[in-house]
């Protein structure tokens, strides 16, 4: 209800408001949604037509291309998923908990976010390769992640981990701690209180931290591509795809595979977002 | 006499504060019991030790004999209603009020269709039938707190706890939920304790009140007994207003100088003293006739009476005096005044 009654002029666009200004801040809304997005992805579509319809459904139907957008986005889906139930954690330890070194650990949740993608994949390289430290350890029983499909997943769950924190920490320091209290005295175990009282106000905030990190995750190339080896059909993501034809002076292609990932990340965004949308009305206004 | 709870010598501290300094009370079943202080006397800390929200320091709390350290929440059965209601947001009146038997564990947990009987009742016992599917924000605040008491009678409590239950509504509302609750509890009998830091509040609605100040217990009692014989001077001026004379009490009479003011015989003070005397409690004399004489400073409308404040000579403070129907005196008049009554306590 307050969120419909924030959104000035969304109705009734047209009446008059005691927050005049709407004709000038949609003006500057869309120009410069037009200039920095529309207009940009409207060249690559248009450059994508150009390859021309055989070539088009040629690159689609491709085996290395299907299997590049499948590794995207279902290592993307897994580790937003795994930085879900991380992220929840790490927020509910960071609110509830006073420890030593929790500022550190709160500052440290947003290195991801500062350090250069390509730093962050050569370390991960660096640790998670046969030889490396975590990596070593991990070769004899057989497991190997530096240079698989598993690595790309590391290096997502790396660059994803500080969005369900961030969205999650502020619902939760938020929430009274009465509201534990009352489910207590109302003979509630703590598993009823934390699934029943804690995670349902917590689960919109959690879900636009999902679909952040998934986002980020499908976009991601700088440090994907220095711990997964990039083996065609083994892990090889798109974005590097479309990089490798770049450097072929195959634009259009390029284009193509651009478009493609562009429909993808639409459709399951704008499938999350419904989602979110039922979900915060099925919870009531929270 | 029965007891439903009994308090022993509750003591807890937080940090270096002592908050509650060995506070004992008997509650006894079906009673109504408000627990009244200012803010910081440990009314709030002791409901929190009877729910075991926190716990004691010293001493036991005691439900039907069985010591409260020795049952979980669940098994204390305590209905609670917190001052802000705490009601879940993700969940419907109906929602709210099913938690507590839904929560129950499997083998006591009544069926579907005798929960939706329950909360129906429930429902209507508080007045928010057909509320059902509304969510808390959808409620005004006075139907939150029913919503918020129904939950709590949900569980059947052994003892229901209402922290100051009227703290956030406005007047109006209060008034109206007052004379319901105390109607409320005439109908299903819980034993009660509430909360309060308002005086009115706890005399009009409690059949006992205890009241606290920094941690200890000053006087508990009927509403009358601890109004009309306060056992402490803070007592005293806690409940209603009243005014303090400093006095000397010698031969069975309260001095104010070279005038005896109040006959203090039932009495065995003597020497500095403090009389503590209630605004209506001081009646409007001829000035030669009375012992006690000043002069009107002001006259001022005090809800249904006229208050005067009268400067008397030999008293550093105004003193406060309620006007019947009859004629006001006027600003600078000289009146006298009588005491018909005042509560005497040994100079603090």
């Amino acid at each position: 209800m307050s969120a419909a009654s924030g959104r000035i002029g969304a109705s009734s666009w047209r009446e008059r408001s005691v927050l005049p200004g709407f004709g000038l801040s949609f003006g500057i809304l869309v120009t410069a949604l037009s200039l920095i997005v529309l207009i940009p992805l409207a060249a690559l579509v248009l450059k994508a037509a150009s390859a021309g319809p055989e070539a088009i459904w040629a690159l689609a139907s491709s085996p290395r291309v299907q299997a590049a957008l499948r590794l995207s986005f279902g290592a993307a889906l897994l580790a937003a998923s795994i930085n879900l139930v991380f992220g929840l954690l790490i927020a509910w330890v960071l609110v509830r908990y006073d420890f030593p070194g929790r500022r550190f650990v709160d500052a440290a949740v947003d290195l991801p976010f500062a350090l250069p993608t390509a730093v962050a994949g050569i370390a991960l390289a660096a640790i998670y390769a046969p030889n490396g430290w975590i990596g070593s350890l991990l070769a004899p029983f057989g497991i190997r992640i530096g240079y698989t499909a598993a690595g790309v997943l590391v290096a997502l769950i790396f660059i994803g981990l500080p969005f369900v924190v961030r969205t999650v920490q502020p619902v939760l320091a938020e929430m009274e701690a009465e509201l534990e209290e009352a489910a207590a005295l109302l003979g509630a175990s703590r598993w009823r209180i934390i699934w029943s009282v804690i995670l349902p106000p917590v689960l919109p905030a959690a879900m636009t931290g999902f679909v952040l990190a998934f986002a980020r995750a499908v976009g991601e190339y700088g440090s994907v591509i220095f711990i997964a080896g990039n083996v065609p059909m083994v892990s090889e993501i798109a974005p590097l795809l479309i990089v490798i034809r770049l450097e072929q002076f195959d634009y259009a292609g390029a284009a193509v595979v651009g478009v493609l990932m562009l429909l993808l990340s639409f459709l399951l965004i704008l499938f999350f977002n419904l989602l979110q949308a039922g979900l915060r009305r099925r919870l009531g206004h929270v | 006499m029965s007891v439903a709870l009994q308090i022993e010598k509750a003591a807890r501290q937080f940090g270096g504060f002592a908050a509650l300094k060995g506070v004992s009370l008997a509650i006894e079943p079906g009673e109504l019991l408000a627990l009244l202080g200012p803010s910081g006397s440990g009314k709030t800390t002791l409901l929190r030790l009877i729910a075991g929200l926190d716990h004691v320091d010293g001493g036991r709390i005691l439900f039907d004999g069985i010591d409260g350290e020795a049952l979980s929440l669940r098994d204390r059965r305590i209905g609670m209603v917190f001052q802000n209601y705490a009601l879940f947001r993700h969940l419907t009146v109906a929602g709210n009020v099913a938690f507590g038997l839904k929560a129950r564990p499997r083998a006591e947990r009544p069926s579907g269709a005798e929960i939706e009987r329950r909360v129906r009742e429930l429902l209507d016992l508080v007045q928010l039938q057909g509320l059902e599917r509304r969510y808390p924000s959808q409620l005004s605040g006075g139907q939150r707190q029913r919503a918020a008491l129904a939950r709590a009678l949900a569980i059947e409590p052994r003892v229901l706890l209402l922290d100051e239950p009227f703290g956030a509504l406005d007047a109006k509302v209060r008034k109206d939920l007052r004379a319901w609750l105390r109607e409320l509890h005439k109908r299903t009998g819980h034993t009660t304790v509430f909360v309060t830091h308002d005086q009115d509040e706890a005399l009009e609605l409690a059949d006992r009140v205890a009241i606290l100040n920094q941690g200890q217990l000053e006087q508990v009692g009927t509403p009358d007994a601890v109004y009309d014989h306060p056992a402490t001077p803070f007592v005293c001026g806690f409940l209603g207003e009243t005014n303090r004379l400093p006095v000397e009490v010698r031969g069975g009479q309260a001095w104010i100088e070279d005038r005896p003011v109040y006959a203090a015989s039932q009495t065995n003070l003597s020497g500095r003293a403090d009389l503590y005397v209630r605004p209506q409690h001081l009646k409007l004399d001829r000035p030669d006739a009375a012992l006690l004489g000043g002069v009107v400073e002001l006259v001022r409308r005090h809800g249904a009476i006229r208050r005067a404040e009268i400067a008397v000579r030999g008293l550093a403070k105004r003193l406060d005096v309620d006007i019947g129907g009859g004629v006001a005196p006027a600003r600078g008049e000289r009146v006298g005044l009588r005491i018909t009554k005042a509560h005497l306590f040994a100079a603090t």
